[in-house]
């Protein structure tokens, strides 16, 4: 088992966001998420992430065999838990190849490995760039200083494959991209799927899931999930919407 | 967050320790006697010792100025030593081989090694330990090419008429309370002369160590760049960790003569007092240069020390064409206070400068810049551009900006931009969901905001900065 949350609650602003949330992803799984705005779903990410101000009010995540919630959020990405964010932020004079550089090392690291020089890192960090279709440029400017919404989304796949991570969970990673991008992005995904590498992809398109293939799909409303089913899921969520969501709640309450 | 940022820039000053060396030093207090005996001490000139002695009858009719955005107790110039020597320095060592040991070791551990085999190939140093300079690296390499450098009280004797010519025409004997204090009671620092049409074959620095407690240090550096040389000039500080306020009161006077340029800069890390405000560095400092036509200076600084920091440096444009810049970064934590920034006086035609100013408060500190730009009424055509940036951490500390402009030029452009950020949690929390610690994640995002004044650093130097940054903001985090 990769990842396990048992009723999970976790509220920000003494707001109650998540209600109770299950789900259970094994090594090598791709899970997508839907669902409504406001359900929940960055929340999700955050909470998995670690970031402080979101506050778990019950339930357990085990994280391959360790309770995610007792770490601080460096040790968790350190672990292996990647999260690629809605709004990517800059941090201007900071270049793309320092910082992924530093986050790297860091990895290393942990697992006991030695640092990559400025030159290995180079490599492997224009051969990653290559990848996502971002000009080599890129790697000298500023983290995400003045990039376009869909060359940030680029930005942060490029650095999930540069980490290596164990868990990757891609928020809205399809949204504002152009067709192209969003073939890019897919690619990036689909090229670190080796079998043991999971992924929760939520999304509110049906479209990026026809180049993700996922294992998975769930409905998560109002802090919980509340349906789970196979790629067909999602294509009745295309055609008909969550107006459905309302009496579904009632039944399953 | 702020509480993660708190422990992350928990104090630490690596360059606290103190040496256990023997000191000659002079009881406290200051009167005319006591600037008698400077001056003997370094066997100096009679011209020498009345110069003193006038500055000093200026200084004691002056008040201390109260204008800069700082508080702090007065000094009592009278419970502070002026002059204090190790003791294995009175036999004044011919070389390396002949210097106290401890004194090299001092360095060694502050991560200037003064053997030269070991020193970062191209950089001279001058180091000046309290009150004397204790060594000055590769002379004999500088001489084949005419350079100067040696400690000012050596070129007193040696390069009278240099000295004679040039000490007090950029910064007057009498200019204000601090710089007149200097000028009379100032022991050592560095000299350096470029003669014409030379480009200075290797990066200068000077590195200053206070270590005796209840002495101040009052150092003055001098450097003349004849026509059309070039030189590069470094000079960096640090001081022992102590519960009392020291006094540090240093004048630096540049001559860039005509198409001559000097780059200056300092990475100052002083001990900066600890958490409550207790001890560190009362740094009081006046800097300036003079531009003749086509010259062009340019001050860098990075200010991560002292407790307070009252601090200027500038460049009269007086020639035609010349070109004065100020790149500073000046970090403030715990109760730091820095009152810091430049003058650019224009008084040539077409002449040029640019300002760009970094401040970052942390903890309780207080970070202000101050500038003035002045356009004289010959300034044809002159243009200033101005930007000053301040970056909080935290929630407690505070950032002030008061530029000045007085142009009696209409033809004068001036120009001037100031943005005010804070680092942000969403910032911090990529930073830590990408595997940083909070301390390289704050770090690396002050260095960042730091970055167009680092770069202006001799590259050696620009490491040494950013690797100070980091030390400065580390803490005690996990
Ligand atoms: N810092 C905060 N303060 C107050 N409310 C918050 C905060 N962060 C999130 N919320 C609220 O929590 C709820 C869930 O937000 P979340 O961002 O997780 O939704 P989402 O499912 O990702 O939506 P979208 O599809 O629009 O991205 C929303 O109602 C949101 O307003
Ligand atoms: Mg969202």
């Amino acid at each position: 088992m990769m990842l396990t949350i048992k009723d999970l609650q976790a509220s920000v602003e003494e707001t109650t966001i998540l209600k109770g949330l299950n789900l259970t992803i094994n090594p090598g799984e791709v899970h997508a998420i839907m669902g409504p705005n406001g359900a929940g779903k960055s929340t999700l990410g955050y909470v998995l992430s670690g970031r402080e101000d979101y506050e778990v009010q019950g339930g357990t995540v085990e994280f391959e065999n360790q309770n995610l919630l007792d770490m601080e959020v460096d040790e968790r990405a350190r672990a292996g838990i990647f999260l690629a964010f809605q709004y990517p932020v800059e941090i201007p004079g900071v270049s793309n190849m320092e910082f992924m550089k530093e986050s790297v090392n860091a990895a290393r690291k942990e697992r006991g490995e030695e640092p990559l020089t400025a030159a290995e890192f180079l490599k492997t960090a224009k051969a990653a760039c290559k990848q996502v279709n971002l000009p080599l440029e890129f790697l000298k400017r500023g983290v995400n200083e003045g990039f376009s919404g869909g060359e940030k989304k680029r930005n942060e796949i490029m650095q999930m494959i540069l980490l290596q991570p164990k868990l990757c969970i891609l928020d809205e990673s399809d949204s504002g991209l152009d067709i192209d991008a969003l073939k890019v992005v897919a690619d990036g995904v689909n090229s670190q799927r080796d079998g043991k590498r999971s992924f929760i992809v939520v999304t509110h398109y049906q479209r990026l899931l026809d180049y993700i293939q996922p294992d998975y799909v769930h409905i998560l409303a109002d802090g919980k999930i509340v349906k789970s089913g196979g790629p067909e899921l999602a294509k009745e969520v295309e055609a008909s919407g969550y107006a459905w969501l309302e009496g579904h709640e009632e039944a399953s309450a | 967050m702020s509480e993660q940022i708190d422990k992350a820039l928990a104090r630490k000053y690596d360059a606290g320790f103190v040496s256990e060396i023997e000191s000659d030093t002079f009881p406290i207090g200051l009167d005319e006697s006591v600037i008698r005996r400077i001056s003997a001490m370094k066997e100096e000139p009679e011209w020498m010792l009345d110069w003193r002695l006038q500055a000093f009858r200026s200084w004691q009719k002056m008040k201390e100025p109260d204008w800069a955005h700082l508080g702090y107790e007065k000094v009592d110039y009278q419970s502070i030593s002026y002059y204090s020597a190790p003791k294995s320095m009175k036999d004044k060592p011919q070389s390396l081989a002949e210097v106290d040991p401890e004194l090299l070791r001092t360095y060694e551990k502050l991560g200037i090694p003064l053997h030269e085999q070991e020193m970062l190939a191209g950089v001279a140093v001058d180091a000046v330990f309290d009150s004397v300079s204790v060594v000055t690296t590769f002379r004999a390499k500088l001489e084949e090419a005419g350079v100067i450098f040696c400690p000012i009280s050596e070129a007193i004797k040696k390069y009278p008429d240099l000295v004679k010519k040039y000490i007090g025409s950029v910064v007057p004997r009498s200019d204000n309370f601090f710089a007149a204090l200097n000028s009379a009671v100032f022991t050592d620092g560095s000299f350096v002369y470029i003669p014409k049409g030379v480009r200075c074959p290797m990066e200068l620095s000077t590195y200053f160590r206070i270590n005796e407690l209840n002495t101040g240090q009052f150092e003055r550096t001098l450097i003349i760049a004849e026509e059309g040389s070039h030189v590069s000039y470094l000079e960096g500080c640090t001081a022992p960790q102590r519960d009392e306020n020291q006094l540090h009161a240093a004048v630096v006077e540049l001559v860039a003569q005509d198409n001559a340029e000097i780059k200056y800069s300092t990475v100052q890390n002083w001990y900066p007092g600890d958490e409550n405000g207790k001890g560190g560095i009362y740094n009081f400092v006046t800097k300036r240069g003079i531009c003749e036509t086509n010259a062009k200076i340019s001050w860098t600084q990075v200010e991560t020390g002292s407790a307070i920091t009252w601090k200027y440096p500038s460049c009269i444009l007086r020639g035609d064409n010349s070109v004065g810049e100020f790149y500073s970064v000046a970090l403030t934590r715990g109760r730091q206070q820095a009152d810091t920034g430049t003058k650019m006086i224009h008084l040539g035609k077409n002449t040029k400068s640019t300002i760009i100013s970094k401040g970052i408060s942390a903890g309780n500190s207080s970070n202000a810049y101050r500038g003035l730009v002045k356009m004289g009424p010959k300034a044809d055509g002159a243009r200033n551009f101005t930007e000053c940036d301040s970056l909080l951490i935290g929630d407690k500390s505070a950032a002030h900006t008061f530029p000045y402009i007085e142009s009696s030029n209409p033809s004068a452009i001036v120009e001037h931009e100031a943005t005010t950020s804070k680092v942000s949690d969403d910032q911090l929390f990529l930073c830590q969901q990408r595997g940083l610690d909070t301390e390289k994640a704050v770090s690396m995002i002050v260095n960042g905001f730091c970055k167009e004044v680092f770069k202006e650093l001799p590259m050696e130097f620009a490491v040494e900065a950013g690797k100070l940054l980091e030390i400065s903001l580390e803490g005690s985090v996990g």
